[in-house]
Protein backbone atom coordinates (compact mmCIF):
# COMPACT_ATOMS: atom_id res chain seq x y z
CA UNK A 1 0.00 0.00 0.00
CA UNK A 2 1.44 3.10 -1.19
CA UNK A 3 1.94 5.59 1.83
CA UNK A 4 0.85 9.17 0.90
CA UNK A 5 1.53 12.49 2.65
CA UNK A 6 0.37 16.32 1.83
CA UNK A 7 2.44 19.51 2.32
CA UNK A 8 1.12 23.13 2.31
CA UNK A 9 3.62 24.96 0.00
CA UNK A 10 3.45 28.03 -2.09
CA UNK A 11 6.79 29.67 -4.41
CA UNK A 12 7.66 32.84 -6.02
CA UNK A 13 6.99 32.74 -9.48
CA UNK A 14 10.80 33.56 -10.17
CA UNK A 15 12.22 30.70 -7.88
CA UNK A 16 10.21 27.90 -10.08
CA UNK A 17 13.65 26.12 -10.94
CA UNK A 18 14.18 26.16 -7.36
CA UNK A 19 11.14 24.86 -6.61
CA UNK A 20 11.12 21.92 -9.24
CA UNK A 21 14.75 21.11 -7.94
CA UNK A 22 12.97 21.00 -4.58
CA UNK A 23 10.34 18.45 -6.14
CA UNK A 24 13.14 16.33 -7.34
CA UNK A 25 14.84 15.86 -4.24
CA UNK A 26 11.27 14.93 -2.62
CA UNK A 27 11.70 11.83 -5.55
CA UNK A 28 15.13 11.36 -4.75
CA UNK A 29 13.88 10.56 -1.10
CA UNK A 30 11.35 8.31 -1.94
CA UNK A 31 8.19 10.51 -2.54
CA UNK A 32 7.35 11.62 -5.77
CA UNK A 33 4.47 14.75 -6.70
CA UNK A 34 0.90 13.25 -7.11
CA UNK A 35 -2.13 15.62 -6.74
CA UNK A 36 -2.03 19.48 -6.58
CA UNK A 37 -4.51 21.13 -4.50
CA UNK A 38 -4.29 24.87 -4.17
CA UNK A 39 -1.12 25.73 -2.31
CA UNK A 40 -0.93 22.08 -1.91
CA UNK A 41 1.21 19.29 -2.57
CA UNK A 42 0.08 15.95 -2.05
CA UNK A 43 2.66 13.04 -2.46
CA UNK A 44 3.07 9.68 -3.15
CA UNK A 45 5.93 7.04 -1.76
CA UNK A 46 7.63 5.91 -5.01
CA UNK A 47 11.51 4.41 -4.97
CA UNK A 48 14.56 6.52 -4.63
CA UNK A 49 14.71 8.81 -8.02
CA UNK A 50 11.92 6.60 -10.06
CA UNK A 51 10.98 9.78 -11.66
CA UNK A 52 11.84 12.90 -12.72
CA UNK A 53 9.64 15.81 -12.00
CA UNK A 54 9.21 19.58 -13.89
CA UNK A 55 6.82 22.56 -13.95
CA UNK A 56 6.29 24.68 -16.53
CA UNK A 57 4.41 28.21 -16.93
CA UNK A 58 1.56 27.42 -19.80
CA UNK A 59 -1.92 28.25 -20.31
CA UNK A 60 -4.40 25.31 -20.47
CA UNK A 61 -4.01 23.21 -23.69
CA UNK A 62 -5.13 19.63 -24.08
CA UNK A 63 -3.31 19.27 -26.84
CA UNK A 64 0.08 20.16 -25.30
CA UNK A 65 -0.73 17.73 -22.56
CA UNK A 66 -1.99 14.98 -24.61
CA UNK A 67 2.05 15.46 -26.47
CA UNK A 68 3.85 15.12 -23.66
CA UNK A 69 1.65 11.95 -22.93
CA UNK A 70 3.04 10.62 -25.71
CA UNK A 71 6.27 11.10 -25.13
CA UNK A 72 5.97 8.99 -21.55
CA UNK A 73 5.53 11.72 -18.86
CA UNK A 74 2.62 12.20 -17.00
CA UNK A 75 0.23 15.21 -16.52
CA UNK A 76 0.27 15.49 -12.35
CA UNK A 77 -2.07 18.76 -12.12
CA UNK A 78 -2.42 22.44 -12.12
CA UNK A 79 -1.57 25.10 -9.96
CA UNK A 80 -2.65 28.72 -10.81
CA UNK A 81 -0.55 28.98 -14.05
CA UNK A 82 1.73 26.06 -13.33
CA UNK A 83 1.10 22.73 -14.60
CA UNK A 84 3.20 20.02 -13.43
CA UNK A 85 4.89 16.29 -15.10
CA UNK A 86 6.57 13.68 -13.71
CA UNK A 87 8.56 10.87 -15.93
CA UNK A 88 9.63 7.77 -15.00
CA UNK A 89 13.49 7.73 -15.12
CA UNK A 90 13.71 4.51 -16.41
CA UNK A 91 12.15 5.81 -19.81
CA UNK A 92 15.11 8.67 -20.29
CA UNK A 93 15.95 11.72 -19.60
CA UNK A 94 13.33 14.43 -19.15
CA UNK A 95 13.47 17.94 -19.71
CA UNK A 96 10.27 20.56 -21.10
CA UNK A 97 13.38 22.63 -22.96
CA UNK A 98 16.45 21.47 -24.62
CA UNK A 99 17.44 25.16 -26.22
CA UNK A 100 18.29 28.29 -24.65
CA UNK A 101 15.30 29.62 -27.08
CA UNK A 102 12.60 27.68 -25.72
CA UNK A 103 13.98 28.80 -22.32
CA UNK A 104 13.99 32.76 -22.96
CA UNK A 105 10.51 31.82 -24.27
CA UNK A 106 9.75 30.56 -21.35
CA UNK A 107 10.54 33.55 -19.08
CA UNK A 108 9.20 35.94 -21.60
CA UNK A 109 5.74 34.55 -20.72
CA UNK A 110 6.40 34.77 -16.59
CA UNK A 111 7.78 38.09 -17.38
CA UNK A 112 4.49 39.18 -19.29
CA UNK A 113 2.35 38.12 -16.33
CA UNK A 114 4.01 39.66 -13.42
CA UNK A 115 4.12 42.77 -15.54
CA UNK A 116 0.13 42.63 -16.00
CA UNK A 117 -0.20 41.71 -12.49
CA UNK A 118 2.27 44.39 -11.42
CA UNK A 119 0.32 47.05 -13.57
CA UNK A 120 -2.37 46.40 -12.20
CA UNK A 121 -1.39 46.85 -8.85
CA UNK A 122 -0.12 50.33 -9.67
CA UNK A 123 -3.84 51.52 -11.53
CA UNK A 124 -5.27 49.93 -8.80
CA UNK A 125 -3.25 51.60 -5.81
CA UNK A 126 -3.48 54.66 -7.68
CA UNK A 127 -7.27 54.98 -8.48
CA UNK A 128 -7.84 54.24 -5.00
CA UNK A 129 -5.50 56.61 -3.15
CA UNK A 130 -8.57 59.38 -2.21
CA UNK A 131 -11.29 56.33 -1.36
CA UNK A 132 -12.42 56.39 2.07
CA UNK A 133 -10.64 52.98 3.12
CA UNK A 134 -7.32 54.04 1.37
CA UNK A 135 -5.73 50.23 0.69
CA UNK A 136 -3.62 51.31 -1.92
CA UNK A 137 -0.36 51.25 -0.03
CA UNK A 138 -1.39 47.73 -0.26
CA UNK A 139 -0.98 47.78 -3.79
CA UNK A 140 1.47 49.49 -4.52
CA UNK A 141 4.21 47.48 -2.12
CA UNK A 142 2.56 44.47 -4.10
CA UNK A 143 3.66 46.60 -7.48
CA UNK A 144 7.24 46.95 -5.67
CA UNK A 145 7.71 43.72 -5.41
CA UNK A 146 6.60 42.39 -8.10
CA UNK A 147 8.87 44.71 -9.93
CA UNK A 148 11.20 42.44 -7.89
CA UNK A 149 10.38 39.57 -9.32
CA UNK A 150 10.26 41.24 -12.93
CA UNK A 151 13.80 42.34 -12.46
CA UNK A 152 14.71 38.72 -10.98
CA UNK A 153 13.39 37.23 -14.35
CA UNK A 154 14.83 39.56 -16.73
CA UNK A 155 18.18 38.88 -15.43
CA UNK A 156 17.28 35.34 -15.95
CA UNK A 157 16.91 36.37 -19.09
CA UNK A 158 19.76 38.52 -19.89
CA UNK A 159 21.92 35.79 -19.45
CA UNK A 160 20.60 33.41 -21.87
CA UNK A 161 20.31 36.13 -24.59
CA UNK A 162 24.01 36.78 -23.95
CA UNK A 163 24.67 33.23 -23.62
CA UNK A 164 22.50 32.56 -27.11
CA UNK A 165 24.82 35.10 -29.22
CA UNK A 166 27.14 32.66 -28.76
CA UNK A 167 25.08 29.26 -29.26
CA UNK A 168 21.93 27.71 -29.57
CA UNK B 1 14.82 33.01 -49.55
CA UNK B 2 16.63 35.24 -46.58
CA UNK B 3 19.69 33.78 -45.85
CA UNK B 4 19.42 32.44 -41.97
CA UNK B 5 20.83 29.81 -40.23
CA UNK B 6 18.57 27.15 -38.66
CA UNK B 7 18.55 25.99 -35.06
CA UNK B 8 19.88 22.83 -35.00
CA UNK B 9 16.45 21.25 -33.31
CA UNK B 10 14.65 23.05 -37.01
CA UNK B 11 16.94 21.10 -38.81
CA UNK B 12 16.49 17.88 -37.10
CA UNK B 13 13.21 18.36 -37.30
CA UNK B 14 12.88 18.77 -40.85
CA UNK B 15 14.87 15.99 -41.97
CA UNK B 16 13.59 13.74 -39.78
CA UNK B 17 9.94 14.04 -41.54
CA UNK B 18 9.99 13.10 -45.09
CA UNK B 19 7.64 10.49 -44.48
CA UNK B 20 5.06 11.30 -42.06
CA UNK B 21 6.03 11.02 -38.29
CA UNK B 22 4.52 11.90 -35.11
CA UNK B 23 6.04 13.98 -32.33
CA UNK B 24 7.74 11.25 -30.14
CA UNK B 25 8.82 9.64 -33.32
CA UNK B 26 10.69 13.37 -34.13
CA UNK B 27 12.50 12.82 -30.92
CA UNK B 28 13.57 9.43 -31.10
CA UNK B 29 14.86 9.66 -35.12
CA UNK B 30 16.84 13.10 -34.19
CA UNK B 31 18.49 11.55 -31.09
CA UNK B 32 19.19 8.17 -33.08
CA UNK B 33 20.36 10.32 -36.08
CA UNK B 34 22.52 12.24 -33.45
CA UNK B 35 23.89 9.12 -32.51
CA UNK B 36 22.01 10.51 -29.02
CA UNK B 37 23.58 13.28 -29.03
CA UNK B 38 20.67 15.50 -29.56
CA UNK B 39 17.80 14.95 -27.37
CA UNK B 40 14.98 17.32 -28.06
CA UNK B 41 12.68 18.21 -25.15
CA UNK B 42 9.27 17.68 -25.66
CA UNK B 43 8.34 21.59 -24.96
CA UNK B 44 10.84 22.32 -27.44
CA UNK B 45 9.56 20.37 -29.80
CA UNK B 46 6.40 21.53 -29.50
CA UNK B 47 7.10 25.01 -29.97
CA UNK B 48 9.19 24.35 -33.42
CA UNK B 49 6.32 22.56 -34.55
CA UNK B 50 3.35 25.22 -34.05
CA UNK B 51 6.04 28.02 -35.64
CA UNK B 52 7.51 25.42 -38.45
CA UNK B 53 3.22 24.76 -39.04
CA UNK B 54 2.97 28.66 -38.97
CA UNK B 55 5.61 29.07 -41.71
CA UNK B 56 4.21 26.22 -43.73
CA UNK B 57 7.50 24.50 -43.35
CA UNK B 58 5.83 21.51 -42.53
CA UNK B 59 1.84 20.56 -42.46
CA UNK B 60 -0.02 18.77 -39.52
CA UNK B 61 -1.94 15.57 -41.15
CA UNK B 62 -5.43 14.67 -40.65
CA UNK B 63 -5.16 12.35 -38.07
CA UNK B 64 -6.33 8.61 -38.28
CA UNK B 65 -9.59 7.35 -36.76
CA UNK B 66 -8.09 5.15 -34.82
CA UNK B 67 -4.82 7.42 -33.52
CA UNK B 68 -4.97 10.27 -31.58
CA UNK B 69 -1.58 11.09 -32.40
CA UNK B 70 -0.69 13.89 -34.34
CA UNK B 71 1.71 13.68 -37.57
CA UNK B 72 3.88 16.11 -39.36
CA UNK B 73 5.33 15.94 -42.84
CA UNK B 74 7.50 18.79 -44.65
CA UNK B 75 6.58 20.31 -47.32
CA UNK B 76 8.12 21.75 -50.84
CA UNK B 77 8.76 25.01 -48.88
CA UNK B 78 10.18 23.04 -45.87
CA UNK B 79 12.35 21.19 -47.91
CA UNK B 80 14.09 24.54 -49.60
CA UNK B 81 14.52 25.71 -46.45
CA UNK B 82 16.69 22.47 -45.14
CA UNK B 83 18.36 22.16 -48.87
CA UNK B 84 19.60 25.71 -48.30
CA UNK B 85 20.44 25.25 -44.85
CA UNK B 86 22.78 22.02 -46.11
CA UNK B 87 24.47 24.35 -48.57
CA UNK B 88 25.39 27.00 -45.60
CA UNK B 89 26.49 23.95 -43.48
CA UNK B 90 28.61 22.62 -46.30
CA UNK B 91 29.97 26.31 -46.61
CA UNK B 92 30.96 25.92 -43.14
CA UNK B 93 32.28 22.92 -42.91
CA UNK B 94 34.45 23.62 -46.20
CA UNK B 95 35.40 26.96 -44.71
CA UNK B 96 36.49 25.14 -41.21
CA UNK B 97 38.12 22.40 -42.40
CA UNK B 98 40.57 25.11 -44.44
CA UNK B 99 41.51 26.32 -41.40
CA UNK B 100 40.44 24.40 -38.17
CA UNK B 101 40.75 20.89 -39.77
CA UNK B 102 44.52 20.48 -38.09
CA UNK B 103 42.93 21.85 -34.87
CA UNK B 104 40.62 18.84 -34.11
CA UNK B 105 42.78 16.77 -31.20
CA UNK B 106 41.13 15.01 -28.96
CA UNK B 107 43.65 15.64 -26.72
CA UNK B 108 42.86 19.03 -26.25
CA UNK B 109 39.96 17.32 -24.61
CA UNK B 110 37.08 18.78 -26.01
Amino acid sequence: MAERKTVRKWFWVWDFEKEEQWLNAMAQSGWVLDRLGFCTYHFVSCEAGEYTVRLEMREHDEDYIRFMEETGAEYIGRMVKWIFFRKKAELGEFDIFSDIDSRIEHLNKIGQLLLLVCVANVLIGMGNVASPVNMSWLNLLCAAFLSYGLGRIHGKKEALEKERLLRE
Amino acid sequence: MESIALTEAVFYILISMEQPIHGYGIMQSVEKMSGGRVKLAAGTLYGALSSLVDKKWIIALPSEENSRKKEYQITDLGKAAAAAELRRLKELVKNGEAVAGGWDNDKNGI
